[in-house]
């Protein structure tokens, strides 16, 4: 019904088809890698996140050091690589919870146990300061959402320009997952009379580890 | 709330409640600062006015691109989703919305429904449908939760307590939320409903949410948030449920981006908003959380009577952002309640005949000076002052095109006046000998002249017309 309804209304002029891949051309600053960096620290840095520069080696204990500055005690980790090497090196300094198991089993413990999260960005984008997370498998949604603290780790190299350039130079739209994200800072609102607060629903706190190959 | 019966907005009704705002200096200020605020931010995101402006053309294009082809797309959109695993349902009123959402949460033996922010469920009163069949739905954005805890709607489409200063959130935390000591630090505050709504989030069964764009060519429902409450709706209880209006649907993943820049910088003057969540079906085999089921309710309510005139049609083209209520000089003096539908201000006063039908809603088509600044801070160019103009001609002319309601606030004195003048002003003989009287006769006017004296200096004809005037010149 709907759907005869709009196809009997009168056609209206086809406007000019968008051209969204040109405007994104014409506007491109032809950055190198350290200059979207550049630019990607600091618009996350104004949306009250954390950034530290660290290499493959040192990664890990920047981030047990910046753990034990913050109090955290418990730290969720997926089925990923870099949880992995986290857990080697831990060395008994933080509880490492595996999420490993549905939601369902363990939601209360998972809303009431647990300080911090950590997960991998697929990429980053340099214009707004934005991480690129795919939950997947590995690294269920909730990783990045419910713990008051989310550590991410990213690599330099994959910080596009812009929200187009991530979606088309990826081929986003054959490839796109349950669920994808853009998270661009902590947790806010600005609901009680236009004050910013931060915390509001998600984490509290957001650190990303920047992965240099110079670093 | 049920829509059909809250929503109607007699004038006299409008009238006094706009008198009740304008009367309160507390509020007026409060109103004033928020919208001064509000324009600044957003300003500030538009250094470039040539950027801005190329920005808009394209934003523009791709709504007028997308409606163009809307049934198309709404079924490429259909084919899409239930390829991904996600429900589809289509909505003609509010009512069968209620009711498909309902029996969804029905079937999942809901009890608690959390909320993510959606203006569609505010607008076909989806909050009142679940009490009644006595299923608690908790809005869990913090302003949706602020004013459904004061038994309220919102006031503005993207901050909904911005009629709330501070102290009386304070005080309504205090008195409705056990165990919560008065204080009015915003952070304290936040953490308390943060505490209160984990609870809630950890134990729902149906999470609901608005779309804000619905991707055609991939299935991909697109929410966009700072709070990360949308993220828990759609994300721990078992069942997602979105509901959307129709025209939200847009062609590819791609054109997301341009819209979504347009639309932060535009709402809150954010370069970016905290989280873009993109659904694009339930939890796959192996994924450990996430709904097992997602239903998308694409809902009618109006839409289409928009969508079949080519003029009111630029009404779909809307992305919610509302900056048109956000510079309105009238919302900025009677704050968003006053207007007494979903949708005050500019974009709610050209949308809400449509969805609740111009008997109920032609007060609002009126609250307006015609000043322009909606359609000029409009990041996708829907020429607003000029569908108020249209739309103020179907509240009066019952003979124009099929508009529920059209003709609603047609009245014989006033047509017989238009009437009168249309036929002085056509007759110069007819003129010259009616202003002629009205000069002579000026002190006959009266010096109340109804609502016009009410906050003006009366209407008086001149003691001399213009063409008096020049022939005394002419005989110095």
């Amino acid at each position: 019904m709907i759907l005869a309804r709009l196809r009997a209304a009168a056609p209206a002029p086809v406007p000019p088809l968008a051209d969204v891949g040109a405007w994104y051309t014409a506007r491109a600053r032809g950055e190198d890698a350290a200059q979207r960096l550049a630019r990607f620290t600091r618009a996350i840095e104004a949306a009250r996140a954390e950034v530290h520069e660290a290499s493959a080696a040192n990664w890990r204990e920047r981030l047990f050091a910046v753990a034990a500055a913050k109090g955290v005690r418990t730290l969720l980790i997926g089925a990923t690589a870099a949880g992995a090497a986290l857990e080697a090196e831990n060395a008994g300094r933080l509880k490492i919870v595996r999420y490993d198991k549905p939601i369902e089993t363990w939601r209360d413990e998972l809303f009431a146990q647990i300080d911090a999260g950590f997960t991998l960005a697929r990429g980053a984008i340099a214009e707004t300061g934005s991480l690129i997370v795919w939950p997947s498998v590995a690294e269920p949604r909730l990783i990045s959402l419910v713990p008051a603290l989310h550590f991410v780790l990213l690599d330099a190299r994959t910080i596009h320009a812009d929200l187009h350039s991530a979606i088309s130079s990826e081929n986003w739209p054959a490839n796109l997952p349950t669920n994808a994200l853009l998270i661009s800072g902590p947790s806010k609102t600005s609901d009680i009379q236009q004050t910013v607060a931060y915390g509001a629903h998600g984490p509290r706190e957001l650190v990303v580890f920047v992965l240099r190959e110079d670093a | 709330m049920k829509p059909e019966t809250i929503q109607l907005t007699p004038t006299e009704a409008f009238t006094a409640r706009s008198r009740a705002v304008l009367a309160d200096a507390q509020k007026r200020r409060s109103f004033r600062g928020a919208m001064d605020f509000l324009q600044e931010k957003r300003r500030a995101q538009f250094p470039d006015a040539d950027e801005f402006e190329g920005l808009r053309d394209l934003c523009e294009a791709l709504r007028r691109e997308s409606l163009a082809q809307l049934p198309r797309l709404l079924e490429e959109l259909e084919q899409k989703l239930i390829a991904n695993g996600v429900k589809v349902h289509w909505a003609e009123s509010a009512d069968e919305a209620n009711a498909i959402a309902l029996a969804i949460a029905r079937a999942a033996d809901a009890r608690l429904i959390v909320k993510g922010k959606s203006m569609v469920s505010e607008e076909i009163g989806f909050n009142h449908a679940m009490a009644e069949a006595g299923i608690e739905a908790l809005e869990s954005d913090l302003g949706e939760y602020i004013v459904q805890l004061a038994g309220e709607g919102p006031s503005h489409i993207i901050m909904p307590a911005i009629h709330k200063t501070k102290g009386e959130i304070a005080e309504l935390f205090a008195e409705k939320i056990p165990g919560t000591a008065y204080t009015d630090d915003v952070d304290a505050l936040i953490a308390i409903g943060r505490e209160v709504l984990r609870r809630k989030f950890a134990v729902a069964d149906v999470g609901i949410s608005g779309v804000n764009f619905a991707v055609a060519e991939t299935g991909t429902l697109c929410l966009v948030e700072n709070e990360g409450n949308g993220r828990m709706c759609t994300s721990v209880p078992r069942v997602h449920i979105a509901i959307t209006g129709i025209e939200k649907v847009v062609a590819k993943l791609a054109h997301v981006a341009p819209l979504y820049s347009i639309l932060t910088r535009s709402a809150t003057g954010q370069p970016v908003t905290t989280y873009l969540n993109l659904i694009s079906g339930p939890r796959k085999e192996g994924e450990l959380d996430g709904p097992e089921e997602v239903h998308l309710i694409l809902v009618d309510h109006g839409r289409t009577q928009a969508y079949a005139d080519a003029q009111l049609r630029a009404t779909l083209q809307c992305i919610r952002c509302g900056a048109c209520i956000n510079h309105c000089p009238v919302y900025a003096r009677i704050g968003g309640h006053a207007y007494g539908t979903t949708y005050p201000g500019p974009i709610g006063a050209i949308a809400s005949p449509h969805f609740f039908g111009l008997a109920q809603t032609w007060p609002l088509v009126f609250a307006s000076t015609l000043c322009g600044a909606c359609g000029e801070v409009c990041p996708v160019r829907i020429p607003i002052p000029d569908l108020l103009v249209r739309l103020r001609a179907e509240a009066v002319a019952p003979e124009g095109p099929a508009l529920r309601g059209a003709g609603a606030a047609a009245s014989a004195p006033a047509s017989a006046v238009w009437s009168a003048w249309a036929l002085v002003y056509r007759n110069a003989g007819l003129y010259r000998f009616v202003t002629w009287l009205a000069s002579r006769g000026r002190r006959f006017f009266p010096k109340a002249q109804g609502g016009w004296t009410r906050a003006r200096t009366p209407l008086i004809p001149a003691a001399k017309r213009l063409r008096d005037l020049i022939k005394d010149r002419k005989r110095k």
